[in-house]
């Protein structure tokens, strides 16, 4: 794999990970940035259309004083003229420091990797990894709990198919971490991940329900429970409520606890959650922004 | 040994052994009998004491590397190799499962990359309790055991 590029968590060591924190905290707590990126080009080629990931990126490259490149879905490229991925990013390669790539298609982000010596930021390849939204992750629960080691997490939702789920699962594993898993049966964490705790030796749980046992959390991470994944809809109505969090069922829960969800969010987190305080997803959003201002700069090798 | 004087003896060249019978095709494919330019005879659903049918391929006059014909244990992990010299074989050996496999096999994922673009598969081996799994180096899905396809 060439120079730093990041296309899944694991490619990079706990020290990179936290150079990246560290300089991301220093960016959140300097609002007032150098111009870093001056000198320098991004490609941000979004094959697929997303929100959060391609506007935090540009906004991150922005406030560094960089210049952006790009389309925001493929068929503003020469894409839409047949154009195979391996061209695109040999062409764009030319034109450009560093590409940050999202495509439909998985380890897509992978072989454009292999195959330039520009490197590569993977924002997401179809259900594959969303490294970028694990590095936010980790910022964010390093933040609001100070340090990342022996916390116990409560993961809620489709744990079978959520990428930022198993890339979670995946760098929280270096740090002693209680796992609680909640999730319809149709939905629990695949057999490939419980063997990897076991093989690390950490504890995790599997839970049916969201209930009192959440007193016990530092951080609940909710995803969305996806209408499409269920084959037979009668089901998906049957679960649909059971993994919804609201306000009332954080009375008792600990002081440091902290409600974080990738977004986007659409009735998993009642809204009357918004204003608790220990809800955090939308400040997670803004920690996207610093992280990947470090991210960029750390493979860039500014900072 | 009845099976192999019913495929014609070579007197030098590679014979693969204990094939099950099953697997001929797939074997076939994957060593990529197609581009000798010497004889080669292939015996199939030949008795054998152990499997009941069997299959041997021969092939006249080529000692492929091992790194080549171990692609076969990732298909048949009983086959054996023999190097024939003068009519004799003068090794014996069995084949053994490669650590990684490019190209040969299909990635059971169709979102992957090499399902959607010219790219050849890239994969690496594992072998937990005796099931031979692939792990797709781009998109980290496991292809089993009982999924392997040629590819194409």
């Amino acid at each position: 794999m060439n120079k730093k590029s990041l296309i899944s968590i694991t490619d990079y060591s706990k020290e990179d990970i936290f150079k990246i924190l560290d300089l991301a905290e220093e960016f959140q707590n300097n609002p007032k940035h150098e111009k870093l990126l001056e000198n320098f080009v991004i490609a941000s080629l979004f094959f697929e259309p997303s929100t959060r990931t391609r506007l935090s990126f540009e906004s991150a490259i922005q406030k560094l004083g960089g210049k952006v490149v790009g389309f925001s879905e493929a068929s503003n490229s020469s894409v839409a003229k047949g154009e195979s991925l391996k061209d695109t990013i040999l062409t764009v390669s030319n034109y450009s420091d560093l590409i940050i790539m999202r495509h439909p298609i998985e380890g897509s982000a992978r072989y454009a990797c292999d195959i330039t010596s520009t490197p590569i930021i993977n924002a997401g390849d179809g259900a594959n990894q969303h490294p970028t939204q694990c590095l936010l992750d980790l910022y964010s629960i390093r933040k609001t709990q100070g340090t990342l080691e022996n916390l116990n997490l409560y993961i809620v939702g489709d744990l079978k198919y959520g990428r930022t789920v198993h890339s979670l699962l995946m760098a929280m594993s270096d740090f002693n971490p209680t796992f609680n898993f909640v999730s319809p049966v149709q939905l629990r964490i695949p057999q490939e991940y419980k063997n990897f705790l076991n093989d690390k030796g950490l504890d995790f749980y599997e839970h049916d329900q969201l209930d009192e046992n959440i007193k016990y959390a530092d951080i609940i991470y909710v995803t969305r429970v996806q209408r499409e994944r269920f084959s037979d809809p009668v089901e998906y109505e049957k679960v649909k409520n059971t993994y919804v969090l609201k306000n009332k069922m954080l009375e008792n829960t600990k002081d440091n606890l902290k409600v974080l969800h990738p977004l986007p969010r659409v009735n998993e987190i009642d809204t009357d959650v918004d204003d608790n305080p220990k809800a955090y997803y939308f400040q997670q959003a803004e920690n996207g922004v610093y992280a990947r201002m470090a991210l960029i700069c750390h493979i860039l090798g500014i900072k | 040994m009845k099976g192999e004087l019913i495929v014609k003896a070579i007197e030098n060249g590679t014979v693969i052994d204990h094939i099950k019978a099953e697997n001929i095709f797939k074997i076939i494919s994957i060593i990529e009998i197609q581009d000798f330019d010497t004889q080669f005879f292939i015996g199939g659903n030949l008795d054998s004491k152990k499997y009941g049918k069997k299959a041997i391929i021969k092939i006249a006059d080529k000692f492929p590397s091992m790194d080549d014909i171990n692609r076969i244990a990732l298909i048949d992990s009983n086959a054996v190799i023999n190097i024939i010299h003068d009519f004799k074989v003068v090794e014996k050996k069995k084949v053994e499962l490669p650590e990684t496999i490019t190209t040969y096999f299909k990635c059971i994922n169709p979102k992957c990359i090499t399902n959607n673009e010219n790219v050849e598969t890239k994969f690496k081996v594992i072998n937990k309790d005796g099931n031979v799994n692939l792990k797709c180096y781009y998109c980290d899905k496991i292809t089993g055991h009982n999924n392997l396809e040629v590819k194409k």
